[in-house]
């Protein structure tokens, strides 16, 4: 594909354009005003990985910003996929930090609705919920293609953005889980990445409706893995965490080894297998891997799933 | 209707301190119907507030009243007389009617006994549920008949978000109760209408500048003026 029919030329854009699998990870910033975390994260992860996304006050709890932080990690070698929550910001923030990013120099944008306030550190803050992700995929859309700011006003020149979103294929009502993959794509989402999988079986169930309405042509689809560190975490994943489906075999399978180094080496293991599998799904066009502060596990799930070298593409 | 939830004691002692003439004002509308603020309510706190007082050894004259309703000017003059005697009035009415009682009788001074928490329906007896958030453009005839503005915990316009499990809400009340998810309620009913197709619907940004967004909101009826 020649670079004139890019959207915006990024490495990520580039290998899912190209038909190559793409791998994903995921960097936390840190709760405190430190450079050195995400610079420590994006060399652990700089060539194992096309691009990287950096989470926005994830799970609610303050951090150092996306935007800063996917600066900095693309100083340091690795391409940033900026998440941008809806609970933050209202339309003209989003705006505002969408055209300063892309002077900065990001170029792939994730756009997510956001955990709730109540989860956080700030339970007692104002939700902001201006718009939801739909409404701000297609507000960068638009900015990108319309050249038009949301109000309809001129915007010149536009940001070049790869638009991402999320979908979590385990939420329910499941029967509409799929139609709404659709309303953003319709909106304009170029790619999505999914949340944890854990459940192969009804994702596969998942991806049958999509591939039934022709989404798999239209998004870029990245299935979402998580290495399971410990049955701790697996159990915890399991019981308290919003919208994830971890089947009790796993959270078994992971118990029945030792725990430390060899439950750690199971985690490891499954995720690998699962990567795999899930490269053969039809419509699957990458994995995006969010090893929650374990990123040295990332580089050798991503050698061990036959993954390496990741292509350079021009 | 509006409700309204009392606050602690020990606040409303705060809001009287130094008082020696209290007149306690309910009203008979809304907060009397959530068992708030109504005339028996404003007795009820009138007799506490004599007792704490008498315990802790003060001298204070609290007396009780209730208007019809404290947001209408000419039900407030029917309670004009036992204003002028107090030296604080502790309103138990909504936000609307201690105000209304603040700006009719200026500048004497009126506190609020109560919280008001929302525009809520009594699901059954003893329980309050928010049900409008008066967002100024009202949206129910596509999502049926359910509020997405205010049932939704995140305002969503276009369908549930990733946190929508079994039918409920990601998040649950302060107590720690479940909350039903908005969305799948009016997928629920969608379906049951036949009108599904109006969750495919994009729905654009909300015009939040006809909420409260948009500064405080005027409503003038033309017609109605008196000639």
């Amino acid at each position: 594909m020649s670079a004139t029919e890019l959207k915006a030329g990024s490495n990520l854009e580039k290998v899912l354009s190209s038909g190559k699998f793409a791998v994903t990870g995921e960097c936390g910033p840190p709760k405190g005003a430190d450079v050195s975390v995400i610079e420590k994260k994006a060399k652990l992860l700089k060539g194992y990985v096309d691009a990287v996304n950096i989470t926005d006050n994830q799970t609610a709890v303050v951090r150092v910003c996306s935007m800063a932080s996917g600066v900095t990690a693309q100083a340091n070698g690795l391409e940033a996929i900026m998440q941008m929550t809806c609970r933050d910001r209202n339309r003209l923030a989003m705006q505002a930090d969408i055209l300063g990013a892309y002077t900065l120099g990001i170029r792939n944008i994730l756009c997510l609705t956001g955990d709730h306030m109540s989860f956080g550190n700030h339970p007692e803050a104002k939700g902001v919920h201006d718009l939801d992700a739909i409404n701000l995929i297609r507000m960068y859309k638009d900015m990108r293609d319309e050249k038009k700011f949301q109000n309809g006003e001129d915007l010149d020149p536009a940001p070049q953005l790869f638009i991402g979103c999320a979908e979590n294929p385990f939420a329910d009502p499941f029967e509409f889980r799929a139609l709404r993959l659709k309303k953003k794509v319709e909106a304009g989402a170029d790619f999505m990445q999914t949340q944890c999988i854990f459940n192969v079986p009804k994702f596969k169930k998942w991806m049958e409706e999509v591939r039934a309405i022709g989404l798999h042509k239209e998004v870029k689809i990245l299935a979402g893995i998580t290495p399971i560190k410990g049955a701790g975490m697996a159990k915890y994943m399991k019981n308290f965490v919003p919208g994830m489906d971890v089947p009790q075999e796993i959270v078994d399978r992971i118990a029945a080894k030792e725990k430390g180094e060899p439950q750690q080496a199971e985690g490891k293991k499954l995720a690998v297998e699962m990567i795999k599998e899930l490269a053969e799904v039809e419509g699957v066009a990458g994995v995006h891997l969010m090893a929650v502060e374990w990123e040295p596990a990332v580089p050798e799930i991503v050698e061990a799933a036959g993954l390496m070298p990741r292509p350079a593409v021009a | 209707m509006i409700t309204a939830e009392r606050k602690p004691l020990e606040e409303i002692l705060s809001l009287v301190e130094g008082k020696k003439k209290v007149l306690v004002a309910g009203c008979d509308t809304c907060v009397a119907i959530c068992l708030t603020g109504g005339e028996k309510e404003a007795e009820i706190l009138a007799s506490e507030l004599r007792i704490k007082a008498q315990q802790d050894g003060r001298e204070v004259e609290v007396e009780h009243t209730a208007a019809i309703r404290q947001c209408e000017w000419e039900y407030l003059d029917m309670i004009a007389e036992k204003v002028a005697e107090a030296d604080v009035v502790l309103s138990m009415a909504c936000g609307i009617g201690i105000q209304s009682l603040a700006e009719k009788f200026s500048p004497k001074l009126v506190m609020p006994a109560v919280n008001t928490n929302m525009l809520g329906m009594p699901q059954e007896h003893a329980l309050w549920l928010e049900r409008c958030g008066a967002c100024g453009e009202c949206v129910i005839g596509e999502t049926a008949g359910i509020c997405p503005v205010v049932r939704c915990s995140k305002s969503l316009m276009n369908g549930p978000c990733g946190g929508s499990h079994d039918g409920k809400c990601e998040v649950t009340t302060p107590e720690k109760e479940e909350i039903d998810c908005a969305w799948a309620l009016i997928w629920d009913r969608l379906k049951e209408q036949g009108r599904e197709e109006l969750m495919f619907v994009n729905r654009p940004p909300k015009n939040w500048s006809k909420s409260s967004s948009g500064g405080p909101r005027k409503m003038v009826r033309e017609e109605a003026k008196p000639v």
